[in-house]
């Protein structure tokens, strides 16, 4: 599928964020949805897996599927299907009197277990409703990890293949043109320099271009360590560390240098095995699909704090 | 009465002895933090060192974990890693290391095939889209499958100890719940409704509004075939449900332990916390926490820390000082002086990440009665030499 030339990655209207599970789905789609919430956009952040990781990114009171206020012109809400259903009830169906449908919201478990996709598209379908009627200038979804998404991105088109007619059938119709339109929908696979999460990232990315209908937009590679000594340097300091020189800026410093210099080292060697990873990535991605860079982050926590440090880092890698 | 005392209390003799007196251990805990990785290591240690036969049963492995085990075509079936590997390792096994990758979509046909009362219905199922859409591409079979697959196994004798790599879901739990889940529904009136229309075209007054909805939403052909679908699943009832409760019963039973698998970054600990509530709420076993990619404890030495904020502030001065009567050919004043800040500054920067690990850590604990950590490699594991060695830091 043709990627749009230089499509801003937040002039989309929809964006699922995705990618192995620990590397920081989470606070890149929250920093993609600050940043763009900052540049003045009507923004929606939804996170599927209700595990409360974005209110702690936010340090925000719990969220719910109403969405909420996090910062202005940004918004959070939690997915939740079984209140998916019952607004899909309400608002397309016309079916207020919940009390009379007892037995189908209660149920909703049961056939979610059983019947495929019922979940997923009650998810998909909530989300591409929020982008069609238009009440956000742009929707970040916190999607689902590497396993689960395909599934849920894929489901307008299972459902389509399985239901020949009925509402359900119309309603995927308008579905799969937004989710498959490079102009509104993009997909941004969060990795990190190490061997498992390329590999898997890889693997998304081949399996999203082939299972689903939506567009990669970018992908994302988190925690990049700094390179920490230029031209030159690396001589100096692996100098540094032979007996007769360690002992002189043991001297000096009159302290302990040992740590230090074995820290150092472990940051070289790191630095150098995740760039190795970077290089694989870069080499085996498609070549116009663009890549972003994150530092990684030595703070405390994680919280607001580090997600507008997040956010700065995207802005500039998208040239804000 | 707290419950954790007897039912929960954690193998006295670390690792070593909860693998000697276990017959299936499993692995869970967040994505990313190693737990296959460290599944194949206690595997590969359990046949090495305790011997017997051994069965890693893993979800998703690495290739490169596939070719660590001397697996090319990691599938199915359970395939023995070769000695040679072993002797290559310098190590001559006591026992036998098998290992098996779970492919769902197989599992669940195997499962049929089991189950289905006769050839027909067996190969109507197997045909039926709606199945094949359940098996390949929705989630929540995976969860059921991995443990149904681990109970077959246990009961077939083969091994004598099965190490599971759990399947990465939604949320951690998941996978404990789907026997029952998968029993719940097969009992349920839902079940009975949808198959209703079917069996007759008699709808009685409780399922009628439930029809009524569900025809304007899915369309009365979905409806059908979704129910000549179940009439189908419903002829192996009496099968499935019996298997899904003993499962649970396999997976509560003493013989059981699980292994809690967690980094020290905030994400993976917080989704261990919750792991562990789970497990001793349900009275189930949990043997060991094991934290992985732990960065060494001496990077949070106070006076290495002391040194390295001096090295900040004063990079110019020592580098002059380290350069002037240079005897040892330091080099350009300018460049040492880069090297001495970056050198402090990113000991300063770890030392932030290793000392919110070591709370972490201490918050851990506080839950888990025994626990072991694996250090941060800058490698990563590329054959059972590897594995090995990983498996003799947290043994």
């Amino acid at each position: 599928m043709a990627r749009p030339a230089r499509l801003e990655l937040l002039e989309r209207r929809l964006l699922f964020v995705t990618g192995k599970g620990g590397v920081g789905k989470t606070s890149i789609a929250a920093a993609l949805g600050l940043l763009a919430a900052q540049r003045g956009q009507q923004t929606l952040i939804v996170e599927i897996d209700a595990k409360g990781s974005l209110r702690d990114v936010f340090e925000s009171a719990a969220l719910s599927f109403t969405p909420a206020p996090l910062a202005p012109n940004l918004f959070g809400m939690v997915m939740n299907t079984e209140e998916s259903l019952k607004e899909y009830l309400r608002l397309q169906m016309h079916i207020p009197f919940l009390g009379r449908i007892g037995p189908l919201a209660k149920s909703l478990d049961f056939v979610a277990t059983a019947a495929p996709g019922v979940r997923e598209i009650l998810t998909v379908g909530k989300i591409a409703w929020e982008v069609r009627e238009r009440h956000y200038d742009l929707v970040v979804v916190d999607a689902s990890a590497t396993g689960h998404v395909i599934g849920q991105l894929a489901a307008p088109e299972a459902i389509n293949d399985l239901v020949k007619v009925g509402r359900v059938r119309d309603q995927t119709r308008w579905m799969l043109d937004l989710l498959s339109d490079p102009l509104i929908t993009g997909a941004v696979v969060v990795a990190t320099p190490e061997e498992m999460p390329v590999t898997e990232t890889l693997e998304l990315v081949d399996r999203l271009e082939a299972e689903t209908q939506v567009p990669l937009a970018s992908v994302v590679v988190n925690k990049v360590l700094p390179e920490l000594f230029g031209r030159g340097e690396q001589e100096v300091f692996d100098h540094l560390r032979t007996p007769a020189p360690a002992a002189r800026l043991a001297a000096a410093v009159d302290g302990p240098v040992e740590p230090l210099l074995d820290g150092a080292q472990l940051a070289v060697t790191l630095r150098r095995t995740r760039a190795e990873h970077i290089t694989r990535l870069r080499n085996e991605l498609p070549e116009d699909l663009p890549l972003l860079y994150v530092p990684y982050l030595f703070t405390r926590t994680h919280g607001l704090r580090a997600t507008h440090t997040i956010a700065e880092a995207l802005g500039a890698e998208l040239g804000f | 009465m707290p419950r954790s005392a007897t039912s929960s209390a954690p193998a006295s003799g670390g690792l070593q002895s909860l693998l000697a007196s276990r017959e299936i251990v499993i692995t869970c805990g967040s994505g990313g933090v190693g737990k296959t990785t460290v599944a194949a290591s206690i595997a590969a240690m359990a046949a090495a060192q305790l011997g017997g036969k051994v069965l890693v049963l893993t979800v998703d492995p690495a290739r490169r974990l596939a070719t660590a085990l001397g697996l090319e075509q990691f599938g199915n079936v359970e395939t023995r890693v070769p000695d040679e590997l072993f002797a290559d390792a310098g190590v001559s096994p006591r026992g036998e290391l098998w290992a098996a990758m779970l492919d769902t979509k197989e599992s669940w046909d195997e499962l049929v095939r089991a189950h289905a009362p006769d050839a027909t219905t067996r190969d109507t199922i197997l045909a039926n889209p709606l199945y094949r859409n359940i098996t390949g591409k929705f989630v929540q079979s995976h969860d059921y499958i991995a443990m149904e697959r681990l109970y077959e196994i246990h009961r077939s004798g083969r091994y004598d100890l099965i190490v599971v790599d759990t399947p990465p879901t939604r949320n951690a739990i998941d996978f404990l719940e789907a026997p029952e889940r998968m029993a719940d529904f097969f009992s349920s009136r839902l079940l009975r409704w949808l198959i209703t229309p079917a069996r007759s075209r008699l709808v009685n007054v409780a399922s009628k509004p439930f029809y009524t909805i569900a025809d304007r939403i899915l369309g009365s052909q979905f409806l059908t075939d979704i129910a000549e679908f179940f009439v189908l699943f419903q002829s192996m009832y009496d099968g499935f449900v019996e298997r899904a409760e003993a499962v649970t019963r396999t997976l509560s039973d003493r013989r059981t332990s699980f292994v809690v698998v967690s980094t020290l970054e905030d994400g993976p600990v917080r989704e261990a916390e919750f792991f562990i509530t789970e497990l001793l709420r349900r009275d189930l076993n949990l043997g060991a926490v094991v934290l992985n990619k732990v960065l060494p404890e001496w990077l949070t030495d106070e006076a290495a820390g002391e040194v390295a904020a001096h090295l900040v502030r004063d990079h110019d001065a020592l580098a002059q000082t380290l350069t002037t009567d240079d005897a040892d050919g330091m080099g350009d004043p300018a460049q040492v002086s880069r090297v001495l800040r970056e050198v402090g500054q990113s000991y300063l920067d770890y030392r932030v990440v290793a000392t919110r690990e070591r709370e972490q850590a201490v918050e851990l604990a506080s839950h888990a009665g025994f626990m072991v950590a694996a250090p941060y490699l800058d490698h990563d594991i590329a054959d059972l030499t590897g594995l090995l060695a990983l498996g003799q830091r947290i043994w």
